[in-house]
């Protein structure tokens, strides 16, 4: 089965990631994830559901080039990752903004160097980031918990900072796993926008969400539901999947 | 946070690793021992090769009828072509030396036989086989003696002597490089989680390895320079109230004021070892990584 995902007609561009028939299995154990076969448009906004143990994380990890699969072929803008050599591997992950369900935030390092991680990275002047962190850190609404460490942030400001970190290098595509977990209604709103706005400006999203309000919030969403680690189609919808009309 | 210079992975990264930092002294006693092991090689391979120097070109004439035909033969000697010195062993010389062997009574006893001796020192270069010819010709019970061939067994023990010592400056190198691979990478281990991070947004095995490697470098020299300081210390210690380090040869300095710079510059050799036992042990870590 193929499904693509994302709008074409937003973004003019083709696939950004691209499956075929890939599947996963950690050590000896069993497949957890098995024939995957879909793609990504650029400039698309897709949500992944599925129930826990679905197999979710794994085909996070296999987004972020965090594992790599154990059979079948990927293909992350426009290049194939298994012909790729180890050393390309970085300057395809500056390319991929990742929030972690777990937020990975470094404990030692204020949430001004956290979310300052990539672009320091990036090996980017001082001065542009400095200007780029405190406007994310005021977006979220941290710009006065920017001192702060992690550990005396709570679950919500910490995943916001997650989330800042993730966005702050303009990412070609963004990979969420569960960003509004541990945020109120509101924030989830604000963080939805912020998204949104990425969106727009042609970041191609890949959400993973059990939050069902999330996923009606967003106009014109693509859905991945996944289960006992295959891509499933109860409703028809993946198989003809409706043009996004842009998301306002 | 102002400037337009590129911004870097700054050290802070890395925390300090809970309870005490094990590298730097285990480093500093390496280096301490390095320094003094390091110290006796150059030592007595100064002394080798001031021997060998010492022994070049000189021979000994010995001729059985006693210290009375020294003279006769040492004049024979000195009308040989490339014979720069021939001097002959005054007898009193022979029998002190005797003495050692055979106690003083005997030594002093007009019943020993002594030989008639005679020290000869050919110009660099000149082949002895002239000198015996004539001593074929004129004195043919005289026996041609090479200080060298003499002191080849003493060479030999020294020249060992000195490979070992070099052998255990590498011993303690390699013991340094085993310090630090495991400081390296029980620092990784304890910054993993870090380091994951750092690598999932696209940091280079270059940049994660750069901060491991100012940490294992900065430490390495600062244990290294510590440990080298007090076995500079030991070692002019011992100068000053012996003499014996710096004068095992007669004729010149066991250890030179170069020697001295080599042991001092071992600290930096030890970072430059450290930084890149650092930067090989991270390395290897992330290549198990995607």
């Amino acid at each position: 089965m193929r499904v693509e995902r994302g709008d074409r007609s937003v973004s003019g561009a083709g696939a950004i990631v691209e499956f075929d028939s890939v599947g996963l299995r950690y050590g000896t154990g069993a497949e957890v994830l098995k024939d995957l076969d879909f793609r990504l448009m650029a400039g698309g906004f897709t949500y992944l559901t599925g129930p826990s143990g679905a197999g979710k994380t794994s085909l996070m990890k296999l987004l972020y080039l965090a594992q790599a699969p154990t059979r079948g072929r990927i293909r992350l803008f426009g290049e194939e990752l298994s012909d790729a050599p180890r050393e390309a591997m970085p300057a395809f992950r500056r390319r991929i903004g990742v929030v972690f369900q777990d937020f990975r935030l470094v404990r030692h390092l204020s949430a001004f160097d956290n979310v300052a991680l990539p672009l320091r990275i990036a090996g980017r002047p001082e001065a542009e980031i400095a200007t780029s962190v405190r406007e994310l850190l005021d977006w979220v609404g941290l710009a006065d918990r920017a001192a702060a460490p992690p550990p005396t942030l709570s679950g919500g400001e910490q995943q916001r900072v997650a989330i800042a970190r993730a966005v702050v290098a303009h990412p070609e595509l963004l990979v969420a796993d569960e960003p509004t977990g541990n945020v109120d209604a509101d924030m989830a709103k604000r963080l939805l926008h912020l998204f949104e706005s990425l969106n727009r400006l042609g970041t191609t999203i890949l959400v993973a969400t059990h939050d069902l309000s999330l996923i009606a919030a967003t106009k014109g969403a693509q859905l991945m539901r996944l289960e006992g680690g295959r891509l499933v189609d109860p409703t028809g919808a993946l198989k003809h999947p409706p043009l996004r009309p842009g998301v306002s | 946070m102002s400037g337009g210079r590129p911004a870097g992975l700054g050290d802070q990264l890395l925390l300090p690793d809970r309870g005490p930092r094990l590298a730097p002294w285990l480093i500093g006693v390496l280096m301490f021992v390095t320094v003094l092991v390091g110290a006796a090689g150059l030592a007595l391979a100064n002394s080798a090769r001031l021997v060998a120097a010492g022994a070049e070109q000189r021979w000994s004439v010995q001729l059985a009828g006693g210290a009375r035909t020294a003279d006769p033969l040492a004049a024979t000697v000195r009308k040989v072509p490339g014979v720069v010195e021939a001097t002959p062993v005054p007898e009193a010389e022979i029998r002190s030396l005797l003495a050692q062997w055979l106690g003083p009574d005997l030594a002093r006893s007009s019943a020993l036989p002594l030989p008639a001796l005679v020290d000869v020192t050919l110009a660099p270069g000149v082949s002895p086989a002239p000198l015996r010819q004539t001593l074929a010709r004129q004195a043919p019970n005289a026996r041609l003696l090479s200080y060298p061939e003499q002191l080849g067994p003493l060479l030999d023990n020294l020249r060992l002597l000195q490979g070992i010592a070099f052998a255990l400056v590498l011993l303690m190198a390699g013991a340094s490089a085993a310090a630090v691979m495991l400081a390296t990478r029980s620092a990784y281990d304890a910054h993993r989680g870090t380091i994951e991070v750092l690598h999932g947004i696209g940091a280079t095995d270059r940049q994660l390895g750069a901060l491991f490697q100012r940490r294992m470098t900065r430490e390495a020299l600062i244990g290294g320079t510590i440990g080298a300081i007090l076995g500079l210390s030991l070692i002019l210690l011992t100068l000053l109230v012996t003499g014996a380090f710096f004068s095992i040869a007669a004729n010149g300095p066991a250890l030179r004021p170069l020697d001295i710079v080599v042991l001092g510059l071992l600290p930096i050799a030890g970072a430059i070892l450290a930084r890149l036992v650092a930067r090989g042990t991270i390395k290897r870590a992330l290549r198990a990584t995607l």
